[in-house]
């Protein structure tokens, strides 16, 4: 049997029967991982990993998810596990502490390979501006896998892990999950603990799973989406979502925004998307079109607060608490400064450099505040939105996954490939990525589905009915095109 | 909106970053792009819009003591420490 085909879900049954030991899954992902060169991983931890599949031996396996090997991506603190951010200010940090979503999933018996490539400070829409090197895409190494949870996305797509954990900002998971063709889910804000996760812009991050299926995704989320005193913008979480996957969406309203179909969008998405909308159709949801105009001002808003935020949060990095130092400073501002600029990349300086203009004295209103304006009527429309429809299916991408070097030198293009997925995070709703069809060149497409704030449910549920009548999700690099 | 590579220059002292010898001009207009993009959002009406957070309210939590991290293993991860503190260069002569 080849374990890298199943699902997590279909390995934790196999482990669960007896009819595959959690060493085995580890030493085939393990294989897996070997015999590929796509850069998906920073630091590999297989030995641990090995030695962890023995001693769960003795446990219960109460979770589906038990003695599934997956990976964490590099901004979740593991204790013990060097952490870098894909930074080079990081240095060899190891936590002396593990992210509340990682003591989780431990204790469900997950087995983690290691930790996973990302654009640094997952600042990135390709996973190439990683120190530690760009993530090639499993379908077309000459491709990105995406960002900034690329390493997560291409190790699922490859069968190097059964799922993993990213973090989603302002598409993190679902733009990589669409380029990689599998799974993507980002919670509703404030469903997932951050406790461990090394903040970008703490208004808008939330960490959630990359699978090879929505049903996957809803295992991971039953364990990872609980309350956590540790962050104090963590919501209390109905629960059960595997156990609420019942594939009906029968009178379920879906409304296509026509402003995510029109220009710049490539005819072959446009299409496959369409497809999707008509196969929940025949399942008996009900789909129209609808608009929301303000779509259009989600990627200024977005970069203006995140940027802003970002500046905030990454002043903590100076060389003095953590991490690398710059060598020979003598003075505290000169190690600042000298620190900071060897060691943040060119992105994540461009970043912070916008959020402190604006965020400085006089230009604080018309940029910052604007924006935390522009937002609020974001999420007035979504909330009107949703008064007449219980989901939002839309493109993830414009384009299928870029070529590797090819939006590096034009930052305003990368921030603007980001149309369809930003104003998700702006509005902290649940948005999933699934894939939906393959274009010419064989390169994976993927749907987005978006819910109300804490209609995580719902969405799983739609992309899970899909996945019942495809196969999209269930096709493998190297394995053949279109189903 | 008009970037000059002074503002930027200021800026970076705010954030504490070095530019470049050669790099403030470049930097400057990537910057005057992006934040010309950006100043789309004055089209739009927002009066009376400001940032309510929407349903996300703040979760309290009953304020009770609890150990926190042990100190010898947060030092451990610093470049320089000397066992109860973090070690920088001098700030005050």
């Amino acid at each position: 049997m080849d374990l890298t085909t199943l699902t997590a879900l279909e390995l934790g049954a196999a482990i669960r029967r007896g009819e595959v030991l959690p060493e085995e899954a580890v030493q085939a992902g393990l294989d897996t991982i070997a015999a590929q060169g796509q850069n998906s991983f920073i630091t590999l931890t297989g030995a641990q990993a090995l030695e962890g599949a023995r001693q769960i031996r003795s446990q219960p396996a109460e979770s589906p998810l038990f003695g599934v090997p997956m990976a964490w991506k590099d901004n979740l603190c593991t204790c013990g596990v060097k952490t870098s951010c894909a930074s080079r200010i990081l240095g060899d940090y190891t936590p002396p502490y593990s992210a509340a979503l990682v003591e989780r999933l431990e204790q469900a018996g997950a087995l983690s390979l290691g930790k996973l490539n990302m654009d640094e400070f997952a600042m990135g829409s390709t996973g190439e501006t990683s120190y530690y090197g760009p993530v090639a895409n499993p379908w077309d190494a000459s491709r990105t896998a995406g960002g900034s949870s690329g390493g997560a996305a291409a190790a699922v797509a490859a069968g190097e892990v059964w799922y993993a954990v990213g973090t989603d900002t302002g598409g993190s998971i679902r733009q990589p999950a669409a380029y990689c063709g599998v799974t993507g889910m980002k919670p509703t804000y404030g469903a997932v603990s951050r406790y461990g996760l090394i903040a970008y812009a703490s208004s808008l991050d939330q960490a959630g799973p990359i699978a090879r299926s929505a049903a996957d995704c809803a295992a991971v989320l039953d364990v990872i989406a609980v309350q956590d005193r540790r962050d104090s913008t963590s919501l209390a979480v109905k629960g059960g979502f595997l156990a609420g996957l019942t594939g009906d969406v029968r009178g379920v309203r879906i409304g296509l925004p026509v402003q995510c179909f029109g220009e710049g969008l490539d005819p072959q998405i446009h299409a496959a998307v369409l497809h999707a909308a008509e196969v929940l159709r025949a399942r008996g949801a009900r789909v129209e079109k609808c608009s929301l105009p303000l779509l259009a001002y989600g990627v200024p808003a977005y970069y203006i607060l995140a940027c802003a935020e970002a500046s905030s949060n990454l002043s903590r990095f100076d060389g003095v608490a953590y991490g690398w130092r710059a060598e020979g400073c003598t003075s505290l501002d000169g190690l600042y400064t000298q620190t900071r600029t060897q060691g943040f990349g060119q992105e994540v300086q461009r970043r912070i450099l916008l959020g402190t203009f604006v965020l400085s004295a006089g230009y604080y209103d018309a940029y910052y505040k604007k924006a935390l304006q522009v937002r609020e009527r974001m999420r007035q429309a979504y909330a009107a939105a949703f008064q007449t429809y219980d989901l939002l299916l839309t493109p993830v991408t414009a384009s299928a996954a870029p070529r590797l070097g090819e939006s590096l030198s034009d930052p305003l293009q990368m921030y603007l490939s980001d149309f369809y997925t930003v104003p998700v995070n702006l509005a902290g709703l649940p948005g999933l990525s699934m894939p939906c069809g393959f274009d010419n060149a064989g390169l994976p497409i993927g749907a987005q589905l978006t819910g109300p704030a804490l209609g995580d449910l719902a969405v799983l549920n739609a992309a899970h009915a899909f996945q019942l009548e495809t196969g999209y999700h269930r096709q493998r690099p190297g394995r053949g095109g279109a189903v | 909106m008009k970037i000059t590579e002074e503002l930027v220059s200021r800026t970076a002292r705010l954030a504490r970053l070095d530019l470049p010898e050669g790099e403030a001009g470049p930097i400057t207009a990537e910057l005057e792009r992006i934040l010309q993009y950006m100043d789309q959002l004055a089209e739009l009406d927002t009066t009376g819009a400001a940032w309510s957070g929407g349903a996300l309210t703040n979760v309290l939590r009953p304020d009770e003591a609890a150990p926190s991290l042990d100190r010898a293993a947060l030092l451990a991860g610093a470049p320089e420490a000397d066992g109860t503190c973090f070690l920088a260069p001098r700030a005050v002569e």
